[in-house]
Order: structure tokens, then C-alpha cells, then sequence
């Protein structure tokens, strides 16, 4: 199973990547890149379709493949993006919404700017336990 | 008295410092410094509004004036308290030790800061407000929850007792 999730700032800059594909099925470094790619590219997408809705999750937003992309965007603007082969939209949301609080709890460290990459090893941890728990 | 949002309180303090850092240039020597400057400016004026706003008895000794700020002092402007403890054989030198400080909800020190002492102002509250009743001290850190310990400990040293002065100029 193929997972991939990044947090993107308002100004776009990259501020959270990890790979959260199930251990053991890990692909090949070329195609991590494809998934990188993929999500990033959504990125248009999403900045339109944030604006049909009132809700913050936007489910799926694009496809590619088999792989389907899903956001939530913050208040702030700041962008989640998950890459999924399959479509687990409870899971996604449930994911997104607790990710969420962790971002916020990051966000109120003095040291921790706006668009600064997030390099908190709880942070990272506690993002694991969730996809595992969701995805 | 008046209170705030803890939250905006925290939030507040954090920019301080944060902001301390980029005008000092990430010199955390300097901002470690810098607080205890600024810390030592309001403790002085502090005090003051301590002494009129709470009902203690007068503090005969440095013993006493240790405990009162510990139990009085920081829950009148922190929220917290804390105990004091590891009194050297003359009673010049303890040890506050607090479990818990609302300045530091939140802050993860990042690594290239370990040595700044978040709390640092605090330090320099007691200073000033000691000096101001005649007690000379020095204050430090000696654990710091922020840097992996458990607990608070800031260390007051009783330097001297200054005796009061009178200017009869008039």
C-alpha cells in the first residue's frame, strides 16, 4: 500500500514530507519521487477547489492512476496532502483533523516559524501512529 | 488582581525571546543576558506591587523571603508555587524547584539553542525584586525542564544584605 503525505505552507514551501507506506512493501526510490511529484502537482487544484466548499477536508482532488491525492486546508491556508491508492475517505478525514491539532501544537512554539520545515521528532512519531491508526 | 489568557501570556513571552534571538543575532550568550536585564528591570518595579497586594508577615530573614516568593510571590503573578529546598549549612543558598511554568507550554527548544535559558527573566525578576529589599542575590538555573530535566531548579544565592541608607539632604 502506498502512502504519501506533506504538509505545504501558505507561502508553498514544503514544510512536511514522510513516506507512510505500510513497512516491508516500501517501493523503489524512483517512484517515491513520482509520488513527490504527483502531489505537489495537485497543488493547483486544491488552491481552486478550497474555494467550493466550506468544509476544510476536500476529499479527493486529483488522480493519477490508481493513486488518488485528498487535502485539507487550514484556516491559515497551509495545505495537507495525502497520496492513497485506495479511497478511505473516513480514514482521511478522521487523519486530517488529528494532524491538524499536531500542527497547531507545533505552530505555538515561539522557535517554530510559518514556513519553516517542521523537525520535531514528536511530531514525526505522532503523525506515524496516526496514519497507522487511519490509513 | 487582574488577570490574563494564559495562552496570550505564553504566546507573548515566546515572541520575546524569539525576537531577542534575531536582534542579537542568534547570540544565545547574549540573549540569556539580555533577559536577565529585562527580567531584573521588572522585578524591581515588581515588587513593589507584591508588597501592596499581599497580606504576608515581614520576612526577618533571607529564609523567609525565599519561602514567600516560592508560595506567594509566583502564585500571585505565575499561577505556580514552588518548593524550596537543598538550604546550605549558613542559609544562603537554596533551591526553588517548580514542577510546572507556564512560560514554556509549548517550546521545544531546537538544538542549535541548547544552551539559552528560556526562562531566564525569571531570574532576573528575583534579582531585582530582592534588591529592592535590600537583598543582594544571584539566581541561576540549574535544571531546566526545557533541556531534558524534570523539574525547575533555579539556585538563589544570598551575596549580602545591604543596609538601609538615608539621604537627609533636605
Amino acid at each position: 500500500m502506498t502512502t504519501y503525505f506533506a504538509i505545504v505552507s501558505r507561502e508553498d514551501s514544503p514544510i512536511y514530507e514522510a513516506d507512510l507506506s505500510v513497512a516491508g512493501k516500501k517501493d523503489k526510490e524512483e517512484t517515491s519521487h513520482l509520488h513527490q511529484f504527483i502531489l505537489h502537482a495537485s497543488l493547483d487544484i486544491v488552491d481552486e477547489r478550497m474555494w467550493d466548499t466550506n468544509n476544510m477536508h476536500i476529499k479527493v482532488v486529483d488522480k493519477f492512476n490508481e493513486l488518488f491525492v485528498a487535502a485539507y486546508v487550514t484556516a491559515g491556508r497551509t495545505r495537507l496532502l495525502l497520496l492513497c491508492d485506495t479511497r478511505n475517505e473516513d480514514g482521511s478525514k478522521q487523519f486530517f483533523q488529528e494532524v491538524h491539532e499536531l500542527y497547531l501544537k507545533v505552530l505555538l512554539n515561539p522557535f517554530q516559524g510559518v514556513n519553516t520545515p517542521i523537525m520535531t521528532p514528536s511530531f514525526d512519531q505522532r503523525v506515524r501512529n496516526l496514519a497507522r491508526k487511519y490509513l | 488582581m487582574e488577570k490574563i489568557n494564559a495562552e496570550l501570556f505564553t504566546l507573548t513571552y515566546g515572541s520575546t525571546v524569539r525576537q531577542l534571538l534575531i536582534d542579537n543575532e542568534e547570540n544565545v550568550d547574549a540573549v540569556n543576558v539580555q533577559l536577565d536585564k529585562m527580567g531584573y528591570n521588572i522585578g524591581i518595579r515588581l515588587v513593589d506591587e507584591f508588597l501592596a497586594k499581599s497580606s504576608g508577615a515581614r520576612c526577618r530573614d533571607f529564609k523567609e523571603a525565599a519561602e514567600m516568593i516560592a508560595k506567594h510571590g509566583l502564585k500571585m503573578f505565575l499561577g505556580v508555587t514552588a518548593s524550596v529546598s537543598n538550604w546550605n549549612a549558613d542559609n544562603t543558598e537554596c533551591s526553588l524547584i517548580m514542577d510546572d511554568n507556564p512560560m514554556v507550554d509549548f517550546v521545544e527548544l531546537p538544538e542549535q539553542y541548547s544552551n539559552l535559558s528560556y526562562c531566564n527573566m525569571l531570574c532576573g525578576v528575583f534579582r531585582g525584586a530582592l534588591e529592592m529589599v535590600n537583598m543582594r542575590v544571584e539566581c541561576w538555573y540549574v535544571r531546566d525542564l526545557l533541556r531534558g530535566d524534570d523539574v525547575f531548579e533555579m539556585r538563589l544565592k544570598l551575596l549580602e544584605v545591604t543596609a538601609e541608607s538615608y539621604n537627609d539632604e533636605d
